[in-house]
């Protein structure tokens, strides 16, 4: 039996593929397996390719692995792009509809079943990717009875006729698939899960649901890939909570309204990407100059301008540190997991809140689409920290004078009052202003402002600004990355270490201000740092140099082809860095 | 009591003298006094411009934002606290220049602001270059042989737009224009009020003489009706946008506030953030 699955559908967009990935890995999850998938699909609504690989396992996985055992496929286009990641062990599935023809080279083997056909007969072509559903669970020796529950909850309101029709559809393609490839079936029986609940979801998911936990009532969002996700989740859930969502006109709008809102005492944010988070950073100025916390999140994706809006990339890390003209104080935090999204942003808000300031979530495509395994979230780790923000009575004022709302204090940090409050009225004005916030130029006050405004920054209270997986006293080399690049490195240092190669592992969470204390003995014990990151000029590795020096020994390890690090090609990588230098 | 000597703060203007900014201050203090509205309970958002300025000059709460900006900001602070009176305010080039797509937005959205444009048809603190509100022919700085595009028409537009409530007046009539921006404020929706706030340094046509000449009172238009949509239209056409008064009004519409589903009738901010590990275990179940 089996430790590990790789399984992927695929058909043209539009075709119910994503949905055929959903049941299928929603049942695993329910078994107890390990999942994670990864979605390929295009920038358009109908048509083009479009596939769901998703990896099952036994143990914690945080990636996609380079190879695949079974392959789904409703169209020639899916095993002509795909077949090449298949073992030669694998199996192609694919329906008789469209006359599959096995590539020459192809490893694996290619079994043709009626999918559309018997779906047809069942009532309806639609059910032909539960006929899919159905030869899969022979391949892998399941019960149909799996699958149960999942149908239910799709296809209950549809009636109970429906759901019957639908589990029919499972097992005559179970059966059929029985029939056709006797010597295959059970071929890849997974030893079973250990039954545990856990969530299944995708990045943007935790994100939201971590926003939530955090106290956020209000999101202004412009809708863009891939981080509308986040708003589409919290407004179904927000109204529920006496909060909403609003969907503005621009990203311009989306991050002054949360200004706004945050300026008036609510927890407020915005999310989007690239092209968005441009559109902001004048508005990040105002947030660093007013004081007022405010939270973005961007998921990244392919750029430069629209770039690949589809694709994975993490190319926006120096736009997040050094963007907005001028100089303010600003916190970029980088979760890599669906718990450290989730954790994250309760941290981002108590930070806001805590500092004053702008707080800059850094997701990724893939991170933020990929579907993954969660451990569900402790609440006792939840807690909302508000900072110097004082709600209730204030002293009295003399009449006509103002709050000192930016007052000079030893942390830089002012107490907060929000509109509303009596003798609290004081101005707020991206102009350089004085403790009442009142215009002012004068160039000792603006001295003092500035450094004011950046004493916050040293007291930053982030629980782990690093991950760190360091078994090795000395080690040939460091493992450095953020983001969803964590799963690719976690699996590959086993294999290092198979070659006698020792690795340490640092993944970067806190980007800024940037962990020179927790980093530091990583790159002194290490004789090679090489940086993994998904952008073409080594940004994090450029931050890692500018911040720790041993510009001899770090080393870049990009790709920027708008996929995401595979584990085997991420060895390969590696190991050629190791040969070309001394170790 | 309230009066408007309560809004009053001691920060000196830095408005050129004869400015009509002067009088907009002006009868912002007096309708939050008339509408016994306490300084703490009155926040000001303005843009960047010399009008822009004008939420440091009163005594009240007040936001200085960046250029365009000041309507995305001052509707979410209103959605952050529902109970806050707030207006905003900016120039023409704030509001119809750069800012044009929040203002056709805000129009659209009806939240419970009011947002009072001084439009003097020209750029004043970049020294006088055209704006989208200067005639076609207007010779500024930037625009030497005479502007080449015509008058942007901010009545026509919030008519257009879907608004709840129309108004212009001339920065001279202080107890007319300190009766709409009362009306506005009492508005339950998004009020948009446009204010002829001449430059008496960069515009030397559109003068306080030049609109006295050129304005009709609504209130002298026999039989106006400012409920009926259509005649505001045409009215609003008729006069070239030439006229003062509450132009437009509709009492009926609920205001987005009212119309979003679940929003909490206590103001957000202080409403208790600390989800119940119950409602996360719930939220959680949906992902399993």
């Amino acid at each position: 039996m089996l430790h590990q699955l790789s399984w992927k559908v695929g058909g043209q967009q539009g075709e119910g593929i994503e949905s055929t990935g959903e049941i299928f890995s929603t049942a695993m999850n329910r078994l107890g397996y390990h999942l994670y998938g990864y979605r390929h699909f295009s920038s358009r609504i109908k048509g083009g390719h479009t596939n769901n690989k998703i990896n099952v396992r036994t143990s914690t996985v945080h990636t996609i692995p380079d190879d695949l055992n079974i392959l789904v496929a409703f169209d020639q286009e899916t095993i002509e792009i795909n077949y090449k990641e298949l073992t030669k062990e694998g199996v192609i599935l694919a329906d008789a509809k469209f006359k599959p023809v096995k590539p020459e080279d192809c490893l694996a083997e290619l079994y043709i079943v009626p999918f559309t056909e018997i779906a047809t007969e069942l009532g309806t072509s639609l059910m032909k990717n539960m006929v899919a559903i159905g030869a899969t669970a022979a391949l892998m020796n399941l019960e149909d009875e799996v699958f149960q529950s999942v149908v239910n909850e799709i296809f209950g309101r549809k009636g109970e006729a429906v759901v019957q029709k639908n589990m029919e559809a499972i097992a005559k393609g179970h059966q059929i698939t029985n029939e056709l490839l006797k010597d295959q079936v059970g071929k890849f029986e997974l030893e079973p899960g250990d039954g545990k609940h856990r969530l299944f979801m995708i990045g943007n998911e935790a994100l939201a649901l971590g926003a939530l936990a955090a106290g956020s009532r209000l999101m202004s969002a412009y809708p863009i890939t891939p981080a509308s996700e986040i708003m589409e989740y919290l407004i179904k859930k927000l109204p529920k909570f006496g909060g909403t969502v609003i969907q503005t006109e621009d990203e311009i709008a989306a991050a002054t309204m949360a200004i706004g809102a945050s300026y008036g005492g609510a927890r407020a944010f915005t999310a989007s990407a690239g092209p968005g988070l441009s559109l902001m950073m004048e508005a990040l100025g105002l947030a660093g100059m007013t004081e007022t916390p405010l939270v973005v999140v961007d998921t990244q994706r392919g750029g430069p301008s629209t770039g690949l809006p589809t694709k994975q990339e993490q190319s926006d890390l120096m736009a997040m540190l050094y963007g907005t003209h001028g100089e303010i104080p600003k916190v970029v935090i980088a979760p890599s997991t669906g718990e450290e999204a989730f954790y994250d942003m309760i941290q981002a808000f108590n930070i806001a809140d805590e500092l004053q300031l702008p707080v800059i979530v850094l997701s990724d495509l893939q991170l933020s689409l990929g579907k993954q395994t969660v451990e569900p979230f402790d609440y006792s780790k939840i807690s909302i920290n508000r900072g110097k923000l004082k709600m209730d009575e204030l002293p009295e004022l003399e009449d006509k004078q103002y709050f000192k709302r930016y007052e000079f204090t030893e942390d830089g940090i002012s107490t907060r009052v929000v509109p509303g409050q009596k003798y609290g009225i004081h101005h707020v004005t991206g102009v350089e202003h004085n403790e009442e916030g009142k215009p002012s130029e004068a160039a000792g006050n603006r001295k003092k402002q500035m450094d004011k405004r950046f004493r916050k920054l040293q007291y930053v209270h982030f629980d782990t600004p690093v991950f760190t997986d360091a078994p090795n006293k000395e080690a040939d080399v460091l493992l450095v990355g953020f983001g969803s690049t964590k799963g690719a490195i976690e699996e590959i240092r086993p294999m290092l270490d198979a070659e006698g190669i020792k690795t340490n592992h640092a993944h970067i969470r806190l980007i800024y201000p940037f962990p020179v204390e927790e980093m530091k003995p990583l790159i002194d014990h290490a004789k090679k740092v090489i940086v993994v990151e998904n952008n073409a000029t080594g940004q994090l590795a450029n931050i890692l140099k500018l911040n720790m020096g041993h510009h001899d020994k770090i080393v870049n390890l990009t790709k920027y082809d708008g996929t995401p690090f595979l584990p085997l090609e991420l060895l390969d990588r590696v190991k050629e860095l190791l040969t070309d230098g001394d170790i | 009591m309230v009066t408007f000597k309560d809004f009053r703060n001691t920060v000196k203007p830095n408005w050129c003298p004869g400015c009509g900014d002067f009088s907009v201050q002006a009868a912002i203090q007096r309708a939050a006094a008339n509408l016994d509205i306490e300084p703490h309970e009155l926040a000001v958002v303005s843009g960047i411009g010399c009008s822009g300025r004008l939420s440091g000059y009163i005594n009240s709460y007040g936001l200085h934002g960046i250029h365009g900006r000041a309507l995305p900001i001052a509707q979410g602070l209103k959605m952050a606290n529902r109970d806050l009176n707030v207006i905003a305010t900016g120039g023409d080039g704030d509001g119809f220049a750069i800012g044009m797509g929040h203002t056709i937005h805000s129009i659209r959205r009806n939240i419970d602001i009011t947002y009072v444009v001084m439009d003097n048809q020209i750029y004043g603190l970049t020294k006088g270059q055209t704006s989208p509100r200067s005639a076609a022919g207007f010779v500024t700085k930037s625009t030497p042989g005479g502007a080449i595009e015509p008058s942007l028409k901010p009545l026509e537009v919030a008519l257009s737009s879907g608004a709840t409530f129309v108004a212009q007046s001339f920065s001279t009539d202080l107890k007319e224009l300190t009766a709409i921006i009362e009306e506005g404020m009492k508005h339950r929706g998004f009020a948009f009020i446009n204010v002829f706030s001449p430059c008496v340094t960069y515009n030397k046509v559109n003068t306080y003489d030049w609109f006295k000449e050129h304005i009709t009172k609504l209130s002298s238009v026999e039989g106006y009706d400012p409920s009926n949509r259509t005649e505001a239209m045409r009215t609003v056409m008729e006069y070239e946008g030439l006229v003062t008064g509450i132009i437009y009004q509709n009492e009926n519409e609920p205001s987005y506030q009212e119309k979003v589903i679940g929003y909490h009738e206590e103001p957000l901010n202080k409403a208790d953030i600390m989800i119940k590990e119950e409602e996360l275990n719930e939220l959680m179940k949906e992902f399993m």
